[in-house]
């Protein structure tokens, strides 16, 4: 192992102080180093997106950021996404919906459509399809999983995008 | 308190439980979300990369950058040195007499089969084949580690076109054998010679079905932990009770030591459904450096070396009178394995062999398999194994005979089609169809598209230089694995069949367990085998908790593939929930003092047929059993039955596909713009489900037809191995699907249900490749292979127009 740089990852609202590598990817600091593992790892080279949480708000691939510099962003993971008893517009569309088989492609799934929906509200389904297509699904044929990000932003109410539980730094 | 009143307090708790509205008893048929959703959408899933142990280490794999080489040194001092690594271990090191495992191939021929060990042994035979595991603390350096071992190589020829491999003084995969051929296998019946020469109109084509991938999103990964004289392994597999059997032979700790665990699968189709070497490594170094070690595969060892499907040059000579009824049907398969043999490899492509009939009434079918080895990982089982393959020539040449004759490619079928039978059909190569009614469900289809309507558009679209076609695909598949009289000793000749294990255990205050030998990876296995035992049980499905995928708690399973789960291991939890039913059906006779068979399960109540209103509910009658022993004199206590399920015959799925496509001649781009399918799996458990393995399978069929190609080169080098060259298809290509369905229902299971899992896949290529030939027709283009990428495609319309393409 080579030499370790300290690291202040924000993470769905809770600061976190690291010792780590300064080539550790940001995926492997919220997976290994703070057990946040619903954040995935489905390929080496930015295609699949089951990786994706959001920084500032924005979806970001977090297998293509290195933890430090991540250093003092507001990070969001699918764990932080909804409250504790309640679950996110999205995730309730997906469960609806049956927008995931696996699950495994499911969390980064949610955040990309997440930040979608913050920059684009009221997305047409060409829309969703190509505001999607950085993020693979092998089960579903993404039938039903446009379906749910189409329901999720017609949803009354909906305060689509922003975490229910309002981490400092996130916008919707 | 005494045992008395516990009892009373437990058949309260019960009664309270089931005090809200009466259960419904026909959960099975609607679209129930699902219970495995809420722990998968809020990240609190474990998949096996999400669990670490104390102490564990990491493990990586040194794999070969040759097609084919002789290993001439291999130096692991520098990696041993490296800091954290605890051991590097080469051939030598490992004290196993046997390899990986090969345990189904086609009977009754020979079968050339190479040893196939963990780490290569004096020669690698294709790009990634290990020659030595690195385990060390780090995930990171481990890998760092790896690449310190320095191995020498002394390079041989390659050989890797399976048709070549198969010529005199060809490179030769393995020199034992003195050739490439792995070997020859048939099935036929009729008399083919009669039927070509009864013909009017023979054609004959020269079909390519590529290698793709399975392309789960998960990568695999290995856990192995042995600790004392007991070895637990997390796997992402599809085959939790073969992957034990395997370990314990080829370890030697006996099964009952052996524990295998496959925690939530990210996917599977097909690829986790074998014994990897690495599963088998990382076992064995956990026991020699008494440390857990665990190993998750990169997407670029995944492409390299996690096995391949399809792969087969088919020669389709087909016969048909001039009125369109076919008369003979003549397959050559030329399968291109791979290097190895992995646990099903050499039978998957006979498997093809089976469905070679098709829907149709051809008097002659044959079928002649060759398999041949070359310098690439090894094929197996991937989405439909052996069923696509067929379904691709049969649909693909049925639209090119129609041309041929000059009819309307669906007249074409509607001649040949099979009518609709309910008990049994035989075909001439010996195989009982089910049941079908194949106009049905074309007659369905055409309910939702009009053909001529979209050749309307095609017409108009044309005059914008947008060429649109219209493709069908109308098919049916085998699954259901495997009934024994059919495929064990007695049948085909394999060791054994394909029965499936339940158990439904009813706890003392009314809730279930069921216990499936089945290991689901996304289908929904817990939802839907919910449906099925409330129904029998009369509770609500919330109340069932399906528990897979841990074989050290169900009976020995049989696992998750070939679309077998809901037609066999859910017939066998119907069955086991049958046996506890009758059980409490028994239990409430004699509280009632009524005859047992007078019983029946209404509105959520075992109560006396004509008096619904006194009545027990389960939870009660578990109250009874566990507790209370108010039941019949000699009654064994508790509510807790296990069904071992050996299905009578397979089940045979079918329906109609379309495809609409739109192709920029300019570009060769070709561009899905419509979808309707109507399958035919028997009534519906849960539509919803269907639904979601209808359009999943469509896309790996979409996928293989237009993107996906597995790609080495003239010297063996993988070209596509990562996800940048290896094209998965993003929502952005696709359209959304029309879907519906008819309900034949099978005479094989009481459930009357078949499988739907690789349905779609079965039947989306030729409907592409159909597609995208009509649209290209007024160009002069008549036939295309797949892939269909704009390259294959803009060439092909060069060489229509007459033109040399670069």
């Amino acid at each position: 192992m080579s030499k370790t740089v300290p690291v202040t990852l924000n993470v769905n609202g809770v600061e976190h102080h690291l010792e780590v590598e300064p080539r550790l990817l940001l995926v492997h600091a919220l997976r290994d180093n703070l057990g946040l593992t619903g954040t995935h790892v489905g390929c080496d080279t930015s295609n699949c997106g089951a990786c994706t949480i959001h920084m500032d708000g924005r979806a970001v691939k977090s297998c293509t950021v290195l933890a430090v510099q991540a250093d003092g962003v507001a990070l969001t993971t699918i764990e932080g996404l909804a409250s504790e008893n309640e679950l996110h517009p999205l995730q309730e569309a997906f469960w609806n919906d049956h927008g995931l088989q696996c699950g495994y492609c499911t969390p980064g799934m949610i955040m990309a459509a997440a930040g979608l929906l913050a920059e684009n509200p009221n997305p047409t389904e060409d829309e969703v399809r190509h505001g999607l297509e950085g993020n693979l699904c092998r089960c579903t044929g993404y039938h039903n999983i446009v379906k749910a990000v189409l329901d999720a932003a017609k949803a009354k109410g909906a305060a689509v995008g922003a975490p229910a539980s309002g981490q400092p730094g996130v916008t919707a | 308190m005494s045992i008395g009143d516990a009892g009373s307090e437990i058949t309260r708790r019960a009664a309270e439980a089931s005090n809200g509205a009466p259960a419904p008893s026909n959960h099975v048929g609607r679209a129930m979300r699902r219970k495995e959703d809420p722990r998968l959408i809020t990240g609190k899933a474990s998949y096996v990369d999400d669990i670490n142990l104390t102490g564990q280490l990491w493990a990586a794999w040194v794999r070969s950058p040759e097609a084919h080489a002789k290993i001439v040194s291999i130096d692991t001092s520098a990696a041993k040195a490296t800091q954290g690594v605890r051991a590097v271990y080469t051939h030598e090191d490992l004290d196993m007499e046997a390899g990986l495992p090969m345990a189904w191939a086609p009977p009754g021929v020979d079968v050339n089969t190479p040893d196939h060990w963990v780490l290569a042994k004096d020669a690698v035979k294709h790009v990634g084949d290990p020659v030595a595991l690195v385990v060390g603390d780090d995930r990171y350096g481990v890998v760092d580690a790896a690449e310190a071992v320095m191995v020498e190589y002394d390079p041989l020829p390659v050989v890797t076109d399976p048709e070549k491999a198969l010529e005199d003084g060809s490179p030769l995969v393995h020199e034992q054998f003195g050739t490439n051929k792995v070997c020859d296998w048939s099935l036929g019946g009729g008399d083919l010679e009669a039927g070509f020469a009864e013909a009017d109109v023979i054609i004959e084509r020269r079909v390519v079905n590529h290698r793709i991938a399975g392309g789960a999103i998960e990568p695999r990964g290995v856990l192995a932990e042995y600790r004392g004289d007991r070895l637990t392994v997390w796997s992402s597999t599809q085959v939790p009770h073969f992957l034990r059997l395997f370990l314990s032979i080829l370890l030697g700790v006996t099964e009952e030591r052996v524990r295998v665990i496959a925690p939530e699968v990210g996917g599977g189709f097909g690829s986790k459904l074998n014994i990897y070497a690495e599963e088998i490594g990382c076992a064995w170094a956990s026991r020699k450096l008494g440390r857990p070690v665990k190993w998750i595969e990169t997407r670029s060892e995944g492409l390299m070396v996690t096995h391949h499907g399809r792969d087969q040059i088919d020669y389709v000579k087909v016969g048909a009178k001039r009125d369109g009824t076919l008369t003979a049907w003549h397959s050559k398969i030329i399968a291109d394995i791979g290097a190895y043999q992995l646990l099903l490899t050499p039978l998957i492509p006979p498997l093809s062999g089976f469905v070679m009939c098709g829907v149709y009434k051809t008097p002659a079918v044959v079928t002649d398999v060759t398999s041949v080895h070359t310098n690439k990982f090894p094929t197996d089982a991937i989405r439909g194994a052996g069923r696509p393959e067929a379904t691709h020539m049969i649909e693909v040449v049925m639209d090119q005979l129609a041309h041929e004759l000059g009819m309307d490619p669906l007249e074409l079928r509607r001649k040949n089609f099979i009518p609709p039978f309910s008990a049994g059909h035989e075909t001439p190569i010996g195989v009982v169809y089910d049941s079908g009614n194949y106009e049905a469900a074309l007659a369905k289809l055409l309910e939702h598209i009009d053909p001529a309507q979209v050749r309307q558009e095609a017409e108009q679209l044309r005059e914008q230089g947008i060429y649109r076609g219209i493709g069908f695909s109308t098919y049916t598949e085998i699954c259901g694995n495997a009934p024994s009289r059919a495929v064990g000793p007695g049948g085909f000749g394999l060791q054994g069949g394909g029965w499936e294990s339940a158990t439904v255990r009813v706890h003392a205050t009314g809730s279930v367990t069921l216990y499936t030998g089945t290991s689901p990876h996304g289908q929904g296995h817990e939802t839907g085998f919910a449906q099925i035992v409330a129904d029998r049980l009369g509770i609500d499905p919330s109340q069932v908790e399906v528990i897979h995928g841990d074989t050290h708690t169900g009976p020995f399973g049989l696992d998750t593939y070939g679309s077998r789960s809901l037609a066999v291991g859910g017939e066998a939890a119907a069955l086991a929930a049958g046996k506890v039913a009758a059980k409490a059906k028994a239990i409430v006779a004699h509280q009632l003092e009524a005859a047992a068979e007078d019983i029946e399960l209404r509105d959520g109540k075992f109560s006396v047929r004509g008096s619904p209103d006194k009545g027990l509910t389960l939870a009660e009658v578990a109250g009874a059993a566990y507790v209370t022993m108010d039941m019949p004199e000699g009654m064994e206590p508790g509510l807790d039955e296990q069904s071992f399920y050996d299905p009578e015959n397979f089940v045979f799925p079918f329906g109609a596909h379309a495809c609409v496509v739109d192709v920029d001649p300019e570009t060769g781009k070709v561009k899905v713009v419509r979808w309707v399918a109507v399958d035919d799996c028997g009534p519906a458990i849960n539509p919803m489900l269907i639904d979601g393995q209808v359009h999943g399978g469509i896309v790996h069929g979409i996928g293989q037809a237009l993107y996906e190609r597995v790609h080495y080169d003239d010297a063996g080098q993988l070209v596509t191995g990562t996800f940048v060259d290896y094209a998965l298809a993003t929502a952005a290509e696709l359209p959304s699907f029309e879907t519906d369905r008819t309900e034949t229902p099978s005479p094989v299971n009481s459930l009357a249900v078949k499988g739907v899992g690789e349905a779609g896949t079965i039947a989306a290529t030729p409907a592409v490749t159909n597609a995208v030939i009509d649209a290209l027709r007024p160009l002069g283009v008549e036939f295309i292979n797949m892939p269909l990428t704009p390259m294959r495609v803009w060439e092909a319309i060069q060489e229509a127009k007459g033109g040399v393409p670069a």
